[in-house]
Parts: C-alpha cells; structure tokens; sequence
C-alpha cells in the first residue's frame, strides 16, 4: 500500500533513478539466489547506496576471507620452504656419513641447483602446486587433440564397421585429469540419485509408522557408521554374482553403488524425522478432510517434510562426494581418487603437486555441489510458490 | 455479584421447537487412564443441538470443552456414551463435522484457494472443475478475501487465514459446524471483526454450530444458547442460557440491548463460582 503511494512521487523527482533500483534489486536477488550473497554489497555500492556502511560490508564480507586465504598461501609457502630445507639437511648430512665431505659439497650443489635428480621429495610450495595445474591442463589439451586426431583416423573404418554391424573402435588412451573429474562427477550424481531413489521413499514410510521406524532403527543404527571401505567390499561380493555381462561397466557399478549405499543414510533419517513431525494440525485437517493416504502423502506430509528432506540430501550429496575419492582409490576405478593413488605411487618429480592440485579440485567441487543443492531448494521453493 | 434472573431465562428459543435434533451426545463419557487411577475428563454428558442452532460452550481452561468438540468431530476417541449427528453415530472424522481449528492449520505452501479447495474436491469429488471453482469462489467472497485467493497461505496475517479457515469450513457445507475457539488467538479488533464475518457467512447457511470459547461476550453475541460447564475433572453441564436476540444480529443493537448485561451478568456470576 505505501509503496504504492509512494511510487509515482519518486517518478516524478527522479524518474531515472527508479530504473537503476529495479535492476539492482533483480541482480541481488539472482546473485542471492546462486549463493553468493557476499556480493549484495558491491552491488549496492556500484549504484551509489550508502557508500560507507557497504564500504565496511565488502570489507567483511569478501576482504577479510580473501585475506585469510592469501595468509594461509602464505603460511603455506614458508612451511613448504622449511620442509625442504630440513629434508635437504637429511640428504646433505646421509651423503656426508656415507661418502664423506666432498659427497656431501656436491649434495648441496646439486639441490641448489634445483635439478631433478636429487630434489628432496617434499611438500610442494604453492607455486609448484600451480605449475602442476598447468601442466595438467597442458596435458589434457593434448589428449584432447589425440583424441581429436584419432577420431579422424578412424573415422572411415568405423563408418565400414557400423555398416557391417560390427563395434566401434574407440579412443582407448590414457584419461586426462579433465577426464578424471568428469567420470567422479557422474559417479557421485549416479550415487546420489541411487540414494535418494532408496532412502526418501523408505524415510517416508519409515516416517509414517512407527512399527516400521522402531523396526529398523537398529538395523540402521547399526549400518549408518560402516565405513565406505566395507561398503565397497560388500557391494564388490553382491555385483560380482549378479553381474556376468562383460559391456557392463562393472566398475563403475561398483562404485555408484557404494557412493550411493555410504551416502543415503542421511536422506533416510532426515526423511523420517520430517514425516513423522508432521505438525499436529495438519493432521488434524487431513483427518476432518478425510483425505486419502496418497493424497495425504502428496498434499500434507511431502510438502511439510520437504525442508527435512532437502537438508538430508545435502548431506548425503557432501558425504557421497566425500566417500567417493576413497572408493574410487581402493576399487581402481577411474576418477579423482584413483588419479590421487596413481599419482603417490608413481613418484614422479611433480607428483606431489598434482595431488595437491586434486586436493583443491576435490574442495572446490565439493562445494559446488552443496551451492547447488542449496540453489536447487530456492529453485524449488520458488516455482512452488509462482506456479501455485 | 448478585445473582441475575430475568423472565427470559431457562425459556427455549420457539422457533426451535420445530427444528429436528442434528446433534446429540449422549452419556458422552472421556476418561484418560493413568498409573493411578482413571483421569476422568468428562462424565455422562448430554447435549442436545437442534438443527440450525448456533450454541456456544463456556468455561474455565482444562474444562474439558475443546476435548468434547474434538470428540464430537471424532479427533479424539470416545471413552463412553455416543455422539449421533443427524441419527448416524460417530465413529471417525469427517467433512460432515467440518472444523475451524484455534490457529488457522492451513496449509502454507498452498494458496487461499487451494486450501479451500482440498476440501471441496473430497466433498464434491464428481463435480466439475467450474462448479467446485464457483463454491470455493463464492465462501471466498463472502469471507473478505474474493481478490486475495492466488496469494500463499503463508503470506497472509493470522486474521485473514483464520477467515480462509472459515471458508473452508463452510465451504464444505457440513451438517455440524465445530469451532474450537476460532478467535482466541486474534487481537481483540480482528476477533470483532472475524466475529461479524463468520455470523454473515452463518445467517445465510443456517448450519448447525457448535463454537468453544471463553469470551463471555462472543458466545453471547454469537449463539443462541450458551452452554455453560463445571470445572473438570468429572465436568459436566452446569447450566444453560438461552440467547432470545433477533437475527441478524448487529454488534451495536446486542450491546445496547436491555438485557445484554443482564445475560452477562449471569455468565460471569456462574465462571466465578
């Protein structure tokens, strides 16, 4: 009402500003709605609103993280700096006990110098870090071109083979880093869905008796803190019996299945706790209405549940993305973790640095994964009240 | 205060006399068992409520009224006796007992016409989509909240879903209206107006009402008989008051009736003893 008074005032004095506002309010909400509420400020500081309190607010807000971020690559390097240091002094003093004084010199050329041969294997500085992201990358545009070339190669073979309903040759090469992430990002979304399939059908049954719910509560309890570790065995002896077809990726399987069986416990509970708090009233009128279970179910307990249901899913997707690096390690399966594993086997000079540079990957998507879950809540909740 | 009796009192509203009984409970009997012993809530209570009369049940909190409405809208199970809505016997809830609940209970991810409209589907499940629209329209209207129906339940204040829970409730046309104190949580201009509201909605339907409160003034303005129960535990009918005024009713004529204090002094003579 009062805005509404209000309106055609302002349009009078300042109709250009009034413009400027509807814009502003639209890119904070877009930018509240991706999860980077931190920019709210730089948005209202851009316009000209009240520069000083929004001033102080981007100094909270996104100054001060960005500065912890620079004090812990800062810290960082100089740990990096003193292990090297220390692990050289190993090197320089187990030269100079074995082989004598002069051994020893040359040891210390030798790392000055910075050749490879005789680099302390230790933490990588930041900088290395970043060289390894460079050279992955670098690696995985030349894989890509291999592919690329590849293709073309074969391109009228498989044109004869398809012809004579024969299989494709394919690309059978070493996977890039790029790669990696791709097939652990599949993986983890295989997973994720097999849980929620599972676990918010069950929660809701679960949540709707409470026979059903004391029923399994041990049996839950029980498998709930089993390690991912087991779960992978577990699922390895079932898929092993149940899947003979050698075009089945039984790897793969393995793995989602695992993710998805580590992951969903969280869903479940959360599920089941949302569902059978239904509040009281809402019963109530579910009874006066007589409404039907399914009715019931759709109209009253999913809607009310669904804030339960969508913290127990972002849960599972952060613990599915966190068992999946230590699946993928122990079952061989490709993807992130078993690049982290291959890499700290093989041993090369930049190892090291690749697996910190998997580490940071591993960060970051994680928490892309969780903004997405939030962003796909608001989504939700949104279109629920538009379309309605 | 001095105890009040007028000619009025103790007589039956006459045009009543020739309406059928909707609502009967008889020998309605709750008793909660404990470790030491049975609690009992209510004992051997008879109500009788004829069609199209509106009565209102007063008394002291943990008197046992709301557990009387719930059992009469089969919420709350019967421990004795029966409750018999238009000679059927009470044996679950349903849409023939509509009730409006002390908080609104609508539900918040829906719209004002959907909440209304939950209800209509499960009454008139073969009706068209425009018929069962009209219905939902048409309570809407009468309610205050015609040009309100597309917005979220959620985002309305407490008195306007209160008046979508009224809607709702009629909207379902019932044989037996409950209202579990409807207003007890509205400030007292809302609980006015929502009073004038849901006796316009009321006059036109005629629907057998059945409303809990403690406000002394509402039940008079609203019923035409008031109820009055004894303290629990083993509570029962104290005494009953028959409200002669014409309908329909208008705030400022019940006030300035000659006999409105003497009705309320009545009432607040028996909730003081």
């Amino acid at each position: 009402m009062i805005s509404k008074v209000l309106q055609p005032a302002r349009e009078l004095v300042e109709p250009k500003e009034k413009v400027t506002l509807i814009n502003k309010d639209k890119l904070i909400k877009v930018v509240k709605f991706i999860g980077l509420g931190f920019l709210e400020p730089l948005v209202r500081i851009g316009v000209g609103e009240e520069p000083r309190k929004n001033a102080l607010l981007i100094v909270k807000s996104t100054v001060f993280p960005v500065c912890s971020i620079l004090l812990f690559l800062v810290l960082w390097h100089y740990g990096a700096a003193y292990l090297f240091n220390v692990e050289a002094n190993i090197k320089i003093e187990a030269a100079r006990a074995a082989q004598g004084e002069a051994a020893a010199l040359a040891m210390k050329e030798c790392i000055a110098s910075g050749d490879l041969s005789c680099k302390p294997n230790v933490l990588p500085s930041p900088s290395e870090v970043y060289e390894a992201a460079v050279t992955l990358w670098q690696d995985h545009l030349a894989i890509m071109a291999k592919k690329v070339a590849f293709s073309e190669k074969v391109a009228e073979t498989n044109a004869s083979r398809q012809a004579q309903g024969l299989e494709m040759i394919t690309y059978t090469g070493r996977p890039s880093f790029i790669d990696q992430i791709k097939t652990s990002i599949l993986t983890v979304f295989a997973g994720f869905l097999l849980a929620m399939v599972l676990a918010v059908p069950a929660g809701v049954l679960m949540g709707l008796s409470t026979t059903l719910r004391t029923s399994f509560n041990w049996l839950i309890q029980i498998l709930k803190p089993v390690s991912p570790v087991v779960w992978l065995l577990l699922v390895f002896m079932i898929v092993k019996t149940l899947i003979k077809d050698p075009s089945l990726d039984k790897s793969f399987i393995i793995s989602f299945v695992s993710v998805g069986l580590c992951s969903m416990w969280a869903t479940l509970v959360n599920t089941s706790l949302g569902v059978s708090s239904v509040d009281k009233d809402f019963v109530n009128v579910a009874r006066v209405l007589k409404l039907g279970i399914g009715k019931n179910i759709r109209k009253i307990v999913l809607p009310f549940s669904f804030p339960y249901i969508f913290t127990g899913l972002r849960i599972t997707i952060s613990v599915a993305w966190m068992v999946l690096i230590a699946i993928e390690l122990l079952a061989q399966s490709p993807g992130l973790g078993s690049f982290v594993w291959e890499e700290f086997q093989n041993g090369a000079n930049d190892s090291n640095a690749k697996i910190l540079v998997a580490m940071i990957v591993i960060g970051l998507i994680g928490f892309l994964l969780d903004r997405l879950m939030v962003m796909l809540q608001r989504l939700l909740v949104v279109s629920k009240s538009e379309a309605s | 205060m001095e105890q009040v009796t007028t000619k009025d009192f103790g007589q039956v509203n006459t045009w009543l006399l020739d309406q059928p009984t909707m609502l009967h409970c008889k020998d309605l009997t709750k008793v909660y068992p404990t470790p030491n012993g049975d609690y009992v809530v209510l004992e051997s209570l008879q109500l009788e409520v004829r069609k199209s009369e509106f009565i209102s049940i007063i008394g002291h909190s943990g008197c046992g009224k709301s557990t009387l409405l719930t059992m009469i809208a089969g919420l709350n199970v019967i421990s004795g006796g029966k409750v018999m809505v238009d000679d059927d016997t009470v044996t679950e809830s349903g849409p023939d007992r509509a009730v409006v609940f002390q908080s609104p209970s609508l539900l918040p991810w829906l719209t004002v016409l959907q909440n209304v409209m939950i209800g209509v589907n499960q009454v008139f499940p073969h009706a068209t989509r425009a018929q069962k629209s009209d219905i939902c329209h048409y309570y809407l209207d009468k309610v205050g909240l015609g040009s309100d129906t597309k917005k979220r339940a959620a985002d309305l204040s407490q008195g306007m879903q209160q008046r979508v829970g009224i809607a709702r409730a009629f909207a379902l046309k019932p044989k037996v209206l409950l209202l579990d104190e409807p207003f007890g949580m509205l400030d007292s201009l809302t609980r006015g107006e929502l009073q004038d509201v849901l006796l316009e909605v009321w006059h036109r339907e005629k629907i057998t009402a059945v409303m809990v409160t403690h406000d002394v003034d509402e039940s008079i303005f609203l019923a035409d008989r008031v109820i009055m129960m004894t303290s629990g535990p083993y509570a029962k009918i104290g005494d009953e008051l028959v409200i002669p005024f014409e309908r329909p009713r208008r705030r400022a004529e019940v006030l300035e009736h000659p006999e409105y204090y003497d009705y309320r002094g009545y009432l607040m003579n028996f909730l003081n003893h």
